[in-house]
């Protein structure tokens, strides 16, 4: 293609006047992007035109450009342009949303918390409930003992025995109360101090001729009974009884100067 | 390409680009609106439309179909005739000044302001009868090859050479 004869063919001119075909202005495109020297003489033919209407304009059109920018929401009016598009964005439903979401969790926490002080309100009352059953079971075995007592103390066959104190311990007492037919004996040992740690009472039962003592056991409990009385197996002849302060454990013979209380059955 | 790039931005609502591009074209605008409507007010408030329109429209000139200067030229006149042709205009217009724009720019005080001023001034002085027309049908109004053909009684071919030989001197006198 002749480029200088297609520019000198006055198509350009009416390229930048708008009246091509669009095949044409297509053309003219494509040459201006192959040839420098089309696209130059386009941009001056414009640049003149440009000049040319121009300078039938009588006014100064930077008014109009404000006006313009205003209506189309330009710069200073684009911040509150931003702000009525976010806006909606934030309408009743969400804040409804974020209440509901609040109260629902704040009644949550406000559950858990009840479920917590109800759980640790059940195992406090399950803690007396089972202190109550023990202190009923403890009545209980109280009870029986009593009546135990009761039917011993109202019974013919028993024999009684009041233990003196002896010696050094003078003051001290204790009663038995012999169940022959049942081989045993209750001790009633109110009248004796607490032993001393490391000591127990040995409770001996005695022949007197010759003296013989025989060991009836030691009372290892005696501190923590209550109400002192002892249920002890006796199977033998007793004629005298006698309970004597021993190393723990007891011994073999009776310590005789630790001897606490006496008492001789009387013959019947 | 500056103008490509400024175009490109343009499309992407860029509001820095468009004031460019308000700059470099707003005056020619105004003239042609001008030239067509022959009022202040009313070619002021062609001229918003128009730009506006470029605004939004932005998005459907490619510049494979013409150049930007044309694509904003050619709105510019089809929104300053249709102005013409409402009925509000007719009736208020009654007898449309026949000038072309070589009177305009002769009598354009505010052309004094303006670089090349004396130029443009001293090319319309000269211009040849044939050019004015030409000129004037081509650009100022926007008429096709064959609707300036018969207005001027001239083949098509004698129109695109006068056409070029009135643009030649035109650059001579405004771009050297």
């Amino acid at each position: 293609m002749d480029i200088k004869a297609y520019i000198e063919s006055g198509i350009l001119e009416l390229y930048v006047a708008g009246t091509l075909s669009e095949k044409e202005n297509e053309e003219v495109y494509a040459l201006m992007q192959k040839h420098p020297e089309v696209l130059q003489e386009v941009l001056e033919i414009e640049a003149a035109i440009v000049k040319l209407t121009a300078s039938t304009s009588q006014r100064d059109s930077d008014h109009i450009l404000q006006r313009i920018k205003q209506t189309l929401g330009f710069d200073g009016n684009k911040d509150t342009k931003v702000v009525s598009i976010a806006k909606p964005k934030y309408n009743w439903i969400t804040y409804t949303g974020w209440a509901a979401s609040i109260v629902l969790a704040a009644g949550l926490l406000w559950t858990v918390n009840q479920n917590k002080q109800l759980q640790s309100d059940v195992q406090i009352a399950e803690t007396q409930q089972s202190l109550l059953e023990t202190q009923i079971a403890n009545s209980k075995n109280s009870l029986e003992d009593a009546n135990v007592l009761i039917s011993v103390l109202r019974d013919d066959n028993i024999t009684k025995v009041p233990l003196a104190g002896q010696g050094n311990f003078a003051s001290t007492f204790a009663k038995v109360y012999w169940d022959k037919d049942s081989d045993r004996i209750f001790l009633d040992a109110q009248g004796l101090p607490d032993p001393p740690e490391g000591k127990v009472y040995q409770v001996w039962s005695l022949t007197l001729t010759p003296l013989t003592p025989t060991s009836l056991g030691t009372i290892d409990s005696f501190t923590a009974d209550a109400n002192k009385i002892f249920e002890i197996k006796n199977a033998n002849e007793s004629e005298a009884f006698g309970i004597t302060l021993e190393p723990a454990g007891g011994s073999e013979s009776p310590t005789m100067d630790q001897l606490y209380t006496l008492g001789v059955v009387s013959a019947s | 390409m500056e103008l490509d790039q400024l175009v490109e931005k343009l499309k992407q609502k860029d509001e820095k680009a468009f004031e460019k591009l308000y700059n470099m074209y707003s005056d020619s605008m105004l003239g042609v609106i001008y030239n067509i409507v022959r009022d202040h007010d009313i070619a002021q408030e062609v001229m918003q439309d128009v730009f506006i329109k470029a605004w939004h429209k932005a998005d459907s000139y490619s510049s494979k179909k013409g150049r930007f200067f044309t694509w904003i030229l050619n709105i510019a006149r089809n929104a300053a005739i249709d102005k013409t042709r409402s009925k509000a205009f007719k009736n208020a217009k009654q007898n449309l000044n026949s000038d072309f724009f070589v009177d305009i720019i002769e009598g354009n005080e505010n052309l004094d302001d303006k670089t090349d001023a004396i130029g443009i001034k001293k090319f319309v002085g000269k211009l040849a009868e044939k050019c004015k027309t030409v000129i004037e049908l081509l650009y100022f109004k926007g008429y096709t090859q064959s609707e300036a053909s018969e207005a001027l009684d001239m083949p098509i071919g004698t129109i695109k050479t006068r056409n070029r030989n009135c643009i030649q001197e035109l650059r001579n006198m405004v771009l050297n």
